[in-house]
């Protein structure tokens, strides 16, 4: 994957640098490698990372005695995408739009949390704390959302969408103060926070809790009303896609222009980079640090806000550990390689799997449902194994050489 | 020729996407001699090594070991076959000792199964010492210097009975001293009937060691003669391709103000360490000041205080008059100071930023970069091609990578960056450090060129040539202090005692 050079400028110094870490190390080359090409992308690695996950899946398939190109199809079509097809007739059509629907509804969420890893990442951090900015963004679009009666709707959904980004960026801020004042690793800070989220959500609307709903025997929150809801814009009465799928097509949006077109971007970007460099140019390395997982946060609040006032409306006690829209949300950035169209991408392709292969879905004549929903996982598994062993796959096409990977070229004069 | 060559490689072409590394390149070496690979960065020197080492496999060409034509598929054929190689970057475990490096991967048993300690002290001490090596087996490798772990690179390779060495670049992490002592090594092991590839791109040493020198040209082998009839002119001239100037021209300073002044300053590094122990100086424009000291003298620490990267203990900064001590980074670009960092791979650039983003690394905060925090990526980009030509930055648009360019067409975009900026200050730190000849050229040439427009320049190098032949005043740091100051005529061997803690006297 030889980073592009202009033909015809003189003179392209040959690939010498590749081997210096020669027989004694024989990863070291890959590695630097793929570190490098991690960070600035490429296409056919998540690519080929998704299609061995599907063989290999497959491969379990048969060994499980079905046929893997049925239980594929089936999946497709539970995913509702077959709904493109012009052939279908009335009564498949209505089936796939009300899947695709699903699909489009589970991967709004994955977009916002997949955007908030990869911009931390894009600083050179790691938020796993997606799953805390989640809920503490959902928390507070639901407070918004289920108190402040008589707001005109529009006013009252937006209210709710900001208190989720402000909830976020509050929490994600957290850790990010935490690494620039005292250098506290945000991966471990994170994690923490999201457990501080995950229990003090429960308590909030445990029995007796400050916040538990009306009906005193349900240890759950009081119902987002009609007038606060984020409107349906496809599909009946049951779980209608809502137009919070634009919010998270604006956050693909925000994300793309405050990294390329702002000179935020441009200091997340090289601290990220190189905070050495960054530090030498006069760059405020902490100050970048804490903006990044700030708004690193403030997306993943969003996809609590949205998903609250979008479908959810209400939050039991019992939701809290099961929710995984936070972590998925590493896979989505892993897969999409930090980018917008790339978190887009993969956002569909977990959502699609986690849809296609729900019971609800699936016909249990092709594939049992409980196996379908193992495979899904493993997909997914395989899919974030590839992504990250993408030196194994290079080595087993055996195209190392071919691309003589250069894609950086130390110094070391020779 | 009565015997026929030791090694001999005959036509090597090897290709990579887009780019001819070596074509049809032959290179033989005879037993007991010396042969250096000469050559600028990207001339495809690495790259022959590699094929003969077994990391590529030619596309064309054959290799000849003792008269036998061989095909080497990895390293294990090469080694088989009586090959070393000493890489740049050692290949040595750190927290492993020096004996149990050199037998690695061969490592003497006991009864088959066990690691026989001593019989590996044994037998590395005993290698060591009959090559006159000082070397302790026991020590472990990280708490000995890169001398001698370059050393420890030598006998593991040795060990395994190679008698074609292959050091690639082995100066290029030591200290003039240091390297003194591995030519003396090398004078050793060809006497002992070892036949060594010396790869370089440095004139000066190429003729002092080797008995034949080779040079290779953008993949080419463009001749191959004698040591004793080449100069370092005649060198330069066959790898750059035309007439190089090796000397710098340079009129007479006329000084004018005193635009940079450090005042008794004291540094702790970032260790607590005071490394700058009350250093006075003062640099006007239209000067060149040249700092000389060997490595670790506290040369980055003045450096870094001076630019706002570390903070001063005590001691003041002036430039133009306006005290600075205490400003930062940006502060300081912002006033004027340009910095070329001395390490421009980790500091001076970031590597995955495109050329022109890294012209803007300082300034696009600035109007015309951005406006209120908004960017104009296509503003960066048209300075940045202006500045590519201006500067003659090879090999890259603005919107490639500064990663992918060679080293002096990198340090290229940094000078650009820095000098466009109209700093009145500016500093540069080892701004040749690893160049080929041409772009030192430039490069020197630029820095003068500069001087005469009024700037006062600040430059450190561990190169002593480099400071005498550009500076105006050099100043020698010891210790942390400032031990001597002299006039641009003052000799290299009375530079070097007085780097060495000799006393230096006062001469401006």
């Amino acid at each position: 994957m030889a980073e592009p050079r202009d033909p015809g400028l003189p003179p392209p110094a040959p690939p010498e640098e590749p081997v210096k870490a020669p027989s004694e190390a024989p990863l070291g080359g890959p590695t630097v490698f793929a570190g490098v090409s991690l960070r600035l992308g490429g296409v056919a690695v998540p690519f080929a990372a998704t299609l061995l996950a599907f063989i290999i899946g497959g491969l379990v398939v048969v060994i499980t005695g079905g046929n893997p190109l049925t239980a594929y199809r089936a999946i497709f079509e539970g995913t509702g995408f077959n709904w493109v097809f012009p052939w279908l007739d009335d009564a498949d059509r209505s089936r796939a739009a009300r899947n695709l629907q699903q699909t489009l509804l589970v991967a709004t969420p994955l977009m916002l949390t997949g955007l908030a890893v990869a911009f931390a990442f894009r600083c050179g951090l790691f938020n796993i704390g997606g799953q805390g900015q989640y809920w503490v963004g959902f928390i507070a679009a639901l407070w918004i959302g289920t108190n402040l009666e008589g707001l005109a709707r529009p006013l009252h959904v937006l209210l709710g969408i900001v208190a989720g980004i402000v909830a976020g960026a509050v929490w994600g801020g957290i850790a990010g103060l935490l690494r620039a004042t005292v250098g506290a690793h945000e991966v471990i800070t994170t994690i923490m926070l999201n457990w501080i989220a995950i229990f003090g959500g429960r308590y909030l609307f445990e029995l007796g809790g400050p916040l538990q709903g009306a009906v005193a025997a349900l240890p759950r929150s009081d119902v987002v009303p009609d007038g606060a809801r984020i409107w349906p814009i496809w599909g009946g009465n049951i779980q209608p896609l809502h137009a919070g799928i634009f919010v998270a097509f604006v956050g693909l949006l925000v994300y793309y222009v405050i990294l390329n077109r702002t000179t935020l971007g441009f200091e997340v970007r090289a601290v990220g980079f190189n905070p050495e460099a960054a530090r030498y140019s006069g760059i405020p390395v902490r100050r970048s640090y804490f903006l990044a997982l700030a708004i690193s946060g403030a997306f993943a609040g969003t996809a609590g806000a949205v998903d609250v006032l979008g479908f959810k409306f209400s939050v039991d006690v019992s939701d809290f550990p099961g929710s995984t829209v936070g972590f998925t949300g590493i896979a989505v950035a892993l897969l999409g390689r930090n980018k917008p169209v790339g978190v887009l991408l993969a956002a569909l392709l977990f959502a699609s799997l986690q849809v296609g292969t729900s019971s609800r879905q699936l016909d249990p004549r092709v594939f049992d449902p409980a196996l379908a929903s193992d495979l899904s996982t493993m997909i997914q598994a395989l899919v974030i194994f590839f992504v990250g062993a993408e030196v194994l796959i290079f080595a087993i096409w055996g195209v190392r050489g071919r691309l003589g990977f250069r894609t950086r070229p130390q110094e070391s004069p020779s | 020729m009565p015997e026929p060559p030791l090694l001999e490689l005959k036509g090597i072409t090897k290709r990579f996407p887009g780019v001819v590394a070596n074509d049809a390149v032959d290179f033989d070496l005879r037993r007991g001699e010396v042969h250096a690979l000469l050559g600028e960065n990207g001339a495809g020197k690495s790259t022959l090594m590699n094929v003969l080492y077994g990391l590529y496999r030619p596309d064309e060409g054959e290799i000849s070991i003792r008269g036998k034509p061989v095909t080497l598929h990895s390293p294990n054929d090469a080694i088989e076959r009586g090959i070393g190689m000493v890489h740049q970057h050692f290949m040595l475990i750190p927290v492993m000792t020096v004996a149990e490096n050199i037998v690695l991967a061969s490592e003497p048993t006991t009864g088959g199964v066990f690691f026989d300690h001593r019989g590996a002290e044994r037998a590395a001490g005993e290698l060591a010492r009959s090559f006159g090596f000082a070397l302790d087996p026991e020590a472990l490798v990280q708490n000995i210097t890169v001398g001698q772990q370059q050393r420890v690179e030598i006998v593991k390779a040795l060990y395994r009975r190679a008698d074609i060495l292959i050091l690639d670049e082995p100066t290029a992490v030591l200290t003039p001293q240091e390297a003194d002592e591995l030519f003396a090594i090398i004078g050793t092991l060809k006497h002992e009937g070892m036949s060594i590839i010396f790869i370089s791109h440095k004139l000066n040493e190429v003729l002092e060691i080797a008995d034949r020198i080779t040079v290779l040209r953008r993949g080419k082998a463009v001749d191959t003669l004698h040591a004793a009839g080449a100069t370092e002119e005649s060198l330069a001239r066959l790898m750059v391709g035309r007439e190089v100037l090796l000397r710098v021209e340079k009129k007479p300073a006329t000084p004018g103000e005193h635009l940079l002044q450090v005042n008794d300053l004291h540094v702790r590094d970032e260790r607590g360490i005071e490394r700058v122990r009350g250093v006075s100086f003062d640099v006007r424009a239209g000067e060149i000041v040249g700092i000389a000291g060997v490595d670790g003298n506290g040369q980055t620490e003045l450096i870094d205080a001076i630019t706002g990267l570390l903070k001063v203990v005590r001691g003041t900064v002036t430039v133009g008059g306006v005290d600075v001590t205490s400003d930062g980074a940006r502060e300081l670009f912002e006033i004027g100071v340009g910095h070329i960092p001395q390490d421009r791979q980790h500091r001076g650039l970031v590597l995955d930023f495109s050329v022109a983003e890294n012209i803007a690394l300082h300034d696009f905060r600035q109007l015309p970069n951005s406006r209120l925090g908004w960017l104009y990526p296509s503003r960066l980009v048209e300075r940045a091609r202006r500045l590519i030509a201006e500067f003659d930055v090879r090999g890259g648009a603005p919107q490639t990578p500064a990663g992918s360019l060679s080293g002096g067409n990198q340090q290229k975009v940094i000078l650009a960056r820095e000098i466009d900026r109209d700093p009145r200050i500016l500093i540069a730190a080892q701004p040749t450090r690893g160049l080929d000849v041409g772009a030192i050229e430039f490069l020197h040439r630029r820095l003068v060129e500069e001087r005469d427009s009024g700037r006062a320049i600040l430059l450190v190098s561990l190169e002593l040539d480099e400071i005498v032949s550009l500076s105006d005043r050099i100043l020698v740091l010891y210790e942390g202090r400032v031990v001597g100051e002299y006039g641009p005529d003052v000799s290299v061997e009375e530079l070097g005692i007085a780097m060495l803690g000799g006393t230096g006297k006062k001469a401006a």
